[in-house]
């Protein structure tokens, strides 16, 4: 028998939260409940790839997920704060058919993972010898297209260029959709 | 079946040792399975958006437990591949949710809702 | 040690080398530490704030309770607080209305983790993370969530209202705010806070509010930033108390209501500590009092100790102070209204900290290896504080010209080759 091992304890604690609030989303019938659930779910996500080695992608997801999320709950109070919009239900034969696809899948997934030798993790000696790894500066090597970890791998120069032309674009678009065209004229629903 | 590490108490099993990739796909199956339930039952539009997120979410989950040296060899390792990936699709996360956004505001002004059932039509 | 101690087992896990206590106890030593900062701060916060109100408002403030200066004021206030009646409007969202005060307290505390209170070889910092000035802004950021879900569960249209205007308010400035926070890390080269601190050691001159024209402007509207993005007048348009009663916090009472005050506090001083760490040469003083005595980890443990302390005592200090200034401002300006709050951000904030960043880029590239607005080198010590890459490959953080000639001689000779 051997002593703990820190990281897989918190392993199963983020892992644990994650799922759970994934599920509370998903079971949850209050568009501002499922928000501050999603929200929950991805800053243990964010946690667990803190764990993973992978800081600044940790801290990029707490950042824009989490952020980004934050607006979709503003969005969820505006459009659905009058009383009979808050609580939209779905009819029962839709969560029958949803669970049945659903488990099936997941069922899928985790034997397909687990019957993966190599995927069950490595001896906890090799792992405890693994030096601890800076990755923030071959992140900014590799967007900027020279890597320093792998120098046979190509660099990212041009999908960070199209993606951030593509956010320029979403930007513009965005706003142009939601931009006001007409004053609204209540209709009765 | 699955054929388990020799050890029969898993819980205590986990916690001594190392987790692995397999441990990470899971939790990111999870997510995927949420995600895409929430998609599929939700009918506020804004429900469906935030199981998008889920999937997306665990799918970097992946992406990132690929990539870690901490939980596989380095022979088949992703590397820092993982984390730009999942870096792009953080990126592009946000700028779907942007846009995604957008629509359920215009389905708002026009319909006074936003229940997805109600988008039956093709005229706004 | 006994010797069924080490023996003991539980679920089949040794529990001998007892490390997971030391683990646990040191985390619990890191999260008393944290939460004493916090919370003590805010009662001195608290306290001071009145002082300084009434001395700006030409009174007194608080001089009765605890004897001299009325010291003991906020602990009246608190135990005030504690005893009166826990109030919920009936037609609340009870839970997050209940969770909203902790979601805001927690991520106030939770950006003290990566903020760095001494550097040097073996840093004072709870997580010593190597994104860590991305960490603290992400997760100060969080800390409208628990707004946004008060004034949601409130059930009230003040709350709602107040909750909406913070919101639009903080997304807004996250954006100028992360531009000002872009300049001290191109200078420094790195993420990381300790090495963002260490990179200003030595006199005042070295630090990187001083180091070009372009940052001291940045510093400026860093703080006018940083000053919106916790709410503070004149940008606390979320509790404007003469059109929305109370804001976000109108239906709160007794110690949930104090909550939202210690994170508002908390916040206040993390920002600042912030801009202290960035700008202001972090637990470096003015006058290297450290290095000039020898307290250094090199001339023993007692010593190095010593010297941390002080470069502590520096980093409070000055983020104190930043506080204190957010109360001067507080006390003297007039509240905005909502449209001259985003005027500010948009119109200016935004292009000029574009326009900061873009110069400070061009600065840095024209004279690198220069402080103090380009008078004086950097010291050579600095260069030895690398932010070392995986692989063993080292990626110098501060680009010497040495640097750039080498660089620029190996692409001649690829070019060379290429066109050959």
């Amino acid at each position: 028998m051997d002593a703990i091992y820190w990281p897989s304890f918190f392993f199963l604690l983020f892992g644990g939260l994650a799922c759970a609030f994934a599920v509370a989303v998903l079971l949850s019938s209050n568009i501002v409940r499922m928000a501050f659930y999603l929200v929950l779910s991805l800053a243990a996500t964010a946690g667990l790839m803190f764990l993973a080695g992978a800081e600044f992608v940790g801290a990029m997801q707490l950042m824009i997920y989490v952020g980004g999320t934050l607006v979709l709950l503003i969005f969820g109070v505006m459009l659905t704060s009058q009383e009979r919009f808050v609580e939209m239900h779905t009819w029962a034969g839709d969560w029958v058919k949803g669970f049945l696809a659903g488990g099936a899948l997941l069922f899928v997934l985790i034997y397909a993972a687990f019957s993966i030798p190599a995927w069950r993790g490595i001896e906890r000696a090799t792992v405890e010898a693994i030096p601890a790894q800076k990755s923030v500066t071959p992140i900014a090597m590799g967007l900027l297209g020279a890597r320093t970890d792998a120098p046979d791998r190509s660099g990212y120069l041009l999908p960070f260029e199209i993606v951030s032309v593509h956010l320029l674009v979403v930007l513009v678009g965005a706003a142009y959709l939601a931009r006001a065209k007409r004053s609204r004229e209540s209709k009765i629903v | 079946m699955i054929n388990l590490p020799a050890n029969p108490m898993l819980f205590a099993n986990l916690l001594t040792e190392p987790v692995g990739v397999a441990h990470y796909v899971t939790v990111g199956a999870v997510l995927f399975v949420c995600g895409a339930l929430c998609m599929a039952t939700k009918r506020n539009a804004l429900g469906v958006l935030m199981g998008i997120e889920l999937v997306l979410n665990g799918a970097n989950l992946n992406f990132i437990a690929f990539g870690s040296p901490y939980l596989r060899s380095d022979a088949h390792n992703l590397g820092l591949d993982g984390q730009l990936m999942a870096l792009f699709v953080i990126v592009l996360a946000a700028a779907e949710a942007a846009v995604a956004l957008a629509i359920a505001l215009n389905f708002y002004n026009n319909h006074d809702s936003i229940d997805v059932d109600r988008a039956a039509q093709l005229r706004g | 040690m006994a010797p069924f101690l080490l023996e003991l087992e539980l679920f089949g896990i040794r529990l001998c080398p007892w490390t997971w206590l030391a683990y646990t106890l040191a985390g619990l030593v890191h999260i008393a530490l944290i939460l004493n900062l916090v919370a003590v701060g805010a009662l001195i916060f608290i306290w001071l704030e009145r002082k300084i109100s009434g001395r700006i408002q030409d009174r007194l403030g608080p001089t009765r309770v605890g004897g001299k200066f009325g010291w003991l004021q906020t602990l009246a206030d608190g135990i005030k607080l504690l005893t009166k009646e826990d109030l919920m409007p009936e037609q609340a969202d009870g839970f997050l209305f209940k969770i909203a005060p902790y979601v805001s307290f927690c991520a106030s505390i939770g950006a003290f983790i990566a903020i760095p209170f001494a550097g040097g070889a073996y840093p004072w910092i709870s997580q010593h993370l190597n994104a860590g000035v991305f960490f603290v802004l992400a997760v100060l950021g969080l800390e409208v969530f628990g707004v946004i879900l008060a004034g949601y569960s409130s059930a009230s249209k003040w709350s709602l209202f107040g909750a909406m205007r913070e919101a639009a308010q903080v997304v807004s400035y996250e954006v100028p705010l992360g531009m000002c926070i872009v300049v001290p890390v191109l200078i420094a080269g790195s993420l990381d806070l300790v090495v963002i601190g260490d990179r200003q050691a030595g006199w005042f001159t070295n630090w990187l509010i001083f180091h070009d024209p372009f940052t001291f402007i940045t510093f400026w509207v860093y703080f006018t930033c940083a000053i919106a993005s916790v709410n503070r007048a004149p940008f606390d348009l979320a509790e404007a108390e003469s059109e929305l009663v109370a804001g976000f916090h109108t239906e709160y009472s007794g110690l949930r209501w104090s909550f939202f005050f210690m994170a508002e506090y908390g916040s206040m001083l993390s920002v600042s500590m912030l801009a202290a760490i960035l700008f202001l040469g972090g637990w470096h003083g003015p006058i290297p009092v450290a290095d000039l005595l020898g307290l250094q980890p090199e001339n023993g443990f007692a010593l190095g100790y010593l010297g941390q302390l002080l470069g502590a005592t520096n980093v409070i200090l000055k983020g104190t102070i930043g506080v204190c200034v957010m109360m001067w401002v507080r006390w003297t300006l007039p509240r905005l209204r909502i449209d001259q709050v985003m005027t500010t951000c948009l119109k200016y904030c935004t292009p000029i900290a574009a326009v900061m960043f873009l110069g400070a880029t061009v600065w840095l590239f024209n004279w690198p290896g220069k402080n103090f607005f380009g008078l004086l080198d950097v010291p050579a010590a600095v260069y030895e504080i690398s932010d070392g890459a995986s692989g063993g490959e080292q990626i110098p953080s501060v680009v010497t010209p040495a640097d750039r000639v080498a660089f620029e001689a190996s692409t001649e000779t690829k070019n060379k080759r290429e066109n050959l």
